[in-house]
């Protein structure tokens, strides 16, 4: 599929980073307002499947040489280490923790273990879309 | 160092295999495996002195606190015999693998892994006091075992046996949980200890039958008793390292050790006693007999393990008689336990050894059948020195230390006549003379063993290779081990004191109350007495039957095997395989909308049938929200939507419309206050819709003619009944509250003790972490599927082969 639709890849260079800044501000803020790892993933892999339709897989894939089956195992990891970090501590498998720091440049900020098992969340998510996409696209 | 801690190490070792197996695979993986068992070994015999006083050790680490379920290692006299057997064994077999796999042709990585993983696994399940965990280590027992069996998975024999051995064991193993659970039912705890002390009050409940016998369908099933021994021949298949160690002297044995460490829970019940006996004792007889039938060297140590896994087995039956005897201690029946420990550890040395010679002969001249073999005595003088040594012992020869605990096994079937409870005055003959039968066919398999393979006429031209002495590195392990088959013999009390005393206290805790009070002295001569003269008589008797072997031999072949108990598992197998996929095929179709249908019906059944049960029919119009223009434009639009989906005759514009859902039912969110969900809907339909595109042209044939679909009326039945289940559902909730609303909850402590301030997020985070994380697990399992059918699709290249 080779698409040659100049208004399309114009205008998909400027929103595709708008969709990721986004996505990234919508993963982040995910644990106060509305937001998250799934959302965010999933906005990520719509900017990618963007990309993709504006130009072609080929070129996606020299760009963003990305393997996701990796990065989906990757996610998984991370989820389910953050999991079990907490029997080192001796509290119950899943125990979260948090605590609030002043970092330079952020002020006061929450530091939550939840934030790492959303970042698996968020690779997984993009990930297994990904994965699907660009199968069933690069089947012929 | 804590001792539960140890259980684990071969299992951390393995962690550290495949590393070593890439980076050094000039030196054999062997070597480093080595240290593992050989330290433990050690490390483990500084304990003796003091077990061997009587004293015990016990260490807990907490795993499951809130089901109360924990690894708790404890080491008596029992389970240190077991572990130096497992550890000491353990050495010598990867020793003797060092010289039997060769290290640039065959995956040593896998084989160290598993074999590691099964020394984990082995000495949980002679250490764990636990049940739960106990039954842990036994399944990694079985599954680790299948591994092993099927090491050379490219064999079908190696598959077949892997299957059926898993097959067997596992299924006993699911009986003995399910005697576990109802041990804990009763003595209301998992520790075998606890369940030791408060054992006459068990006795009387009503579930202690089904328990022991449930208990003893695990241990028989482990330890190939009748007529569940039909998957240790098979695994034969498995290389000579693994048969020598899983299939003789530890996995096999696990069935004897539960035996052993339940026996005081157990033998007040007569039952136990008769089952464990009988079984044995006839486990005993049937596999001698049958030893003689085999052609494959593996095969006839296979039943001979079978046989002698029996004689240990009858034994501890015999033992349990000691709780119905008043001062059994003074009588003859305190032989049993002591004869069975004993035996045990004679077995695991000349059975060990004579394993590593068949792998040896295996290894150096290309085949194991002994129609073949014969004449290599001159060539391999130092393996048939082995393997006579081996044999004798097993025949219960002098002055071999298998002629010590033969001559004990009969003392222990005599002894029963001092046992008269229900007028045993003629039955137990029988137990003596069935014991007498096998031993004859014991001898003679045993001599049949050796001389077959190493005497007679040497036919060069039946080898595939040219036969000549193993490698020493090979010979070390059986030389040692035949050495000890020697040296036991000539001081058994040394033996006896050391290691099986201290474990018959354990099985006998009411008889003794230290390893010292065993009041048992071995004597290889012991006067004229019965035993004696029924030895004599297997001599006489075995020998002259040996001489005229290959006269009545085919006789065997008189035996149909469509009456075996393997064709029986194998017309199970194609039965249940058969019938599985028969009874499958008539509901799965192939077609994703037949699926739907199944599902949507039964959530529809299943919900209704509920809301009926419990009466939730109560509608109740009072709190509802007032309707707004914008509700109402949006539904106008869902609605109109779904029709044109309906009526649509091309599958483009189906596509389109079902995008329009999906946005309507987004912004009735965003009305609706829910920006988690609108958010997630939005994107969620904006990818789905660009996968309809990239997928509409693998979409099947049919729709793709611009035609529209025909009205069904089974589908429009089972629509409408999910819009109908799903508005009571919806009215049904919003009228009654039967329990207050779990959002409170929320709101309470998202803040407080969860740090967040999204309560959506936190949920997916938190609160339901656990579900989250198996739904991207199911997730990624998913993308998998997704890969295997469409890039790994078999159609693109027919006519290859699958594994190609």
């Amino acid at each position: 599929m080779r698409t040659n639709d100049v208004m399309l890849q114009t205008a998909t260079k400027v929103v595709t980073f708008i969709i990721l800044m986004f996505a990234v501000h919508i993963f982040f803020a995910g644990h106060y307002t509305p937001g998250g790892g799934f959302v965010g993933g999933l906005l990520t892999a719509s900017a990618i499947v963007l990309l993709m339709l504006a130009f072609d897989i080929p070129t996606i894939k020299k760009i963003l040489p990305i393997n996701y089956v990796v990065l989906t195992a990757v996610g998984l990891l991370i989820a389910i280490a953050t999991a079990s970090a907490s029997i080192f501590f001796d509290v119950p498998f899943f125990t979260h923790a948090y605590d609030y720091f002043d970092l330079p440049l952020f002020g006061e900020t929450s530091l939550h273990s939840a934030l790492l098992f959303d970042i698996g969340v968020y690779l997984v998510v993009v990930g297994v879309t990904m994965t699907i996409i660009q199968t069933i696209g690069e089947d012929e | 160092m804590s001792l539960v801690f140890l259980i684990f190490i071969p299992i951390l070792a393995a962690l550290f295999i495949p590393l070593l197996f890439k980076r050094l695979g000039q030196i054999h993986t062997g070597w480093f495996v080595l240290l593992v068992p050989a330290a433990l070994f050690l490390y483990y015999a500084t304990r003796l002195p003091s077990v061997m006083e009587g004293g015990t050790y016990v260490s807990e680490l907490s795993w499951i606190p809130s089901l109360d379920i924990a690894f708790i290692a404890y080491l008596d006299g029992l389970s240190l015999l077991f572990t130096l057997l497992i550890t000491g064994i353990g050495a010598l077999v990867v020793l003797y693998s060092i010289f039997y796999l060769d290290k640039h042709r065959e995956q040593l990585h896998n084989f160290y892994v598993y074999l590691l993983i099964f020394m984990s696994a082995m000495l949980g399940v002679v250490q764990s006091d636990h049940l739960i965990t106990l039954y842990l280590f036994w399944e990694l027992t079985s599954i680790s075992s299948f591994l092993l069996i099927a090491y050379w998975y490219t064999r079908d024999r190696s598959r077949f046996g892997a299957l059926k051995s898993m097959m067997i064991t596992v299924f006993g193993g699911l009986m003995m949980l399910g005697g576990f659970v109802l041990l804990s039912i009763m003595g209301g705890t998992y520790s075998i200890r606890e369940l030791i002390a408060q054992a006459p009050e068990l006795a009387q409940h009503d579930f202690f039958i089904w328990a022991l016998v449930l208990v003893l369908l695990g241990a028989f099933t482990k330890s190939a008793q009748f007529p569940f021994y039909i998957w240790l021949p098979d695994a034969m298949e498995a290389p000579t390292p693994v048969s020598a160690y899983l299939h003789s002297a530890t996995m096999v044995k696990a069935g004897i050790y539960l035996v052993a460490r339940l026996t005081p829970v157990f033998a007040l019940s007569e039952v136990w006693m008769w089952l464990v006996a009988g079984v044995g004792l006839f486990t005993m007889v049937w596999a001698s007999f049958f030893a003689l039938k085999q052609k494959d060297l593996k095969g006839i140590l296979a039943f001979s393990t079978v046989s002698q896994l029996g004689l240990i087995m009858s034994l501890l039956g015999v033992a349990a008689a000691a709780y119905h005897v008043e001062g059994a201690a003074d009588t003859y029946l305190k032989y049993a336990a002591f004869a069975a420990i004993f035996h045990l550890i004679n077995h695991a040395t000349f059975k060990g050894s004579l394993f590593m010679i068949a792998g040896i002969i295996d290894h150096e001249t290309g085949t194991r059948d002994i129609r073949k073999l014969g004449g290599l005595m001159s060539l391999m003088p130092v393996s048939f020195t082995v393997a006579l040594i081996g044999s004798l012992s097993m025949a219960g020869l002098p002055p071999f230390n298998g002629f010590l605990s033969k001559e004990m096994f009969l003392t222990a079937m005599l002894s029963l006549q001092e046992f008269n409870m229900f007028s045993m005055d003629v039955w137990w003959v029988l137990f003596p003379i069935i014991a007498w039968i096998g031993s004859v066919f014991t001898f003679i398999y045993s001599l049949y063993f050796v001389f077959h393979t190493f005497a007679g006429k040497h036919q060069p031209e039946q080898l595939p290779k040219q036969a000549h002495e193993a490698p020493i590195g090979m010979l070390i392990s059986p030389v040692f081990l035949a050495a000890l088959v020697v040296m036991i013999f000539f001081i058994p009390n040394l033996i006896g004191d050391w290691l099986v005393k201290p474990a018959v206290a354990a099985i006998q805790p009411f008889l003794y109350d230290s390893p010292q009070n065993v009041d048992i002295h071995v004597s290889a001569w012991h006067g004229f007495n019965t035993e004696l003269f029924m030895t004599l008589g297997i001599f006489a008797i075995g020998g002259l039957m040996f001489w005229t072997l290959r006269k009545w031999q085919h006789l065997y072949d008189l035996y149909p095997d469509s009456i075996s108990l393997n064709r029986l598992y194998d017309e199970m197998m194609l039965l249940s395989d058969g019938g599985a996929n028969r009874f499958s095929r008539i509901y799965m179709t192939g077609f994703i909308r037949s699926y739907l249908v199944y599902m949507f019906s039964f959530m529809t059944f299943i919900v209704l049938l509920t809301l009926f049960l419990n009466e939730a029919f109560q509608i109740d119009f009072n709190n509802l929200a007032p309707i707004g223009v914008y509700e109402i434009v949006i539904l106008l639009a869902l609605v109109g939507a779904t029709l044109t989906i309906l009526g649509s005759k091309s599958r483009l514009t189906a596509i389109i419309a079902l995008g329009a859902v999906g946005y309507s039912v987004a912004l009735l969110f965003v009305i609706f206050r829910a920006p988690d969900l609108a958010l997630t809907q939005l994107v969620i339909e904006t990818i789905s819709v660009a996968l309809f595109l990239l997928a509409f042209y693998h979409l099947p044939q049919i729709s793709r003619k611009e035609e529209r679909m025909k009205f069904r009326f089974g589908n429009a039945l089972v629509a409408l009944g999910v819009g109908v289940t799903m508005t009571l559902v919806a009215l049904s909730a919003h009228s009654q509250k039967a329990m207050p609303s779990i959002s409170e909850f929320y709101k309470e402590t998202v803040y407080k003790e969860a740090g967040g301030g999204n309560i959506v997020n936190v949920i997916l985070v938190d609160y339901r972490g656990f579900d989250t994380l198996f739904e991207i697990a199911v997730l990624g399992i998913a993308g998998i599927g997704i890969i295997t059918m469409i890039r790994l699709r078999l159609t693109k290249k027919e006519g290859q082969h699958e594994n190609k």
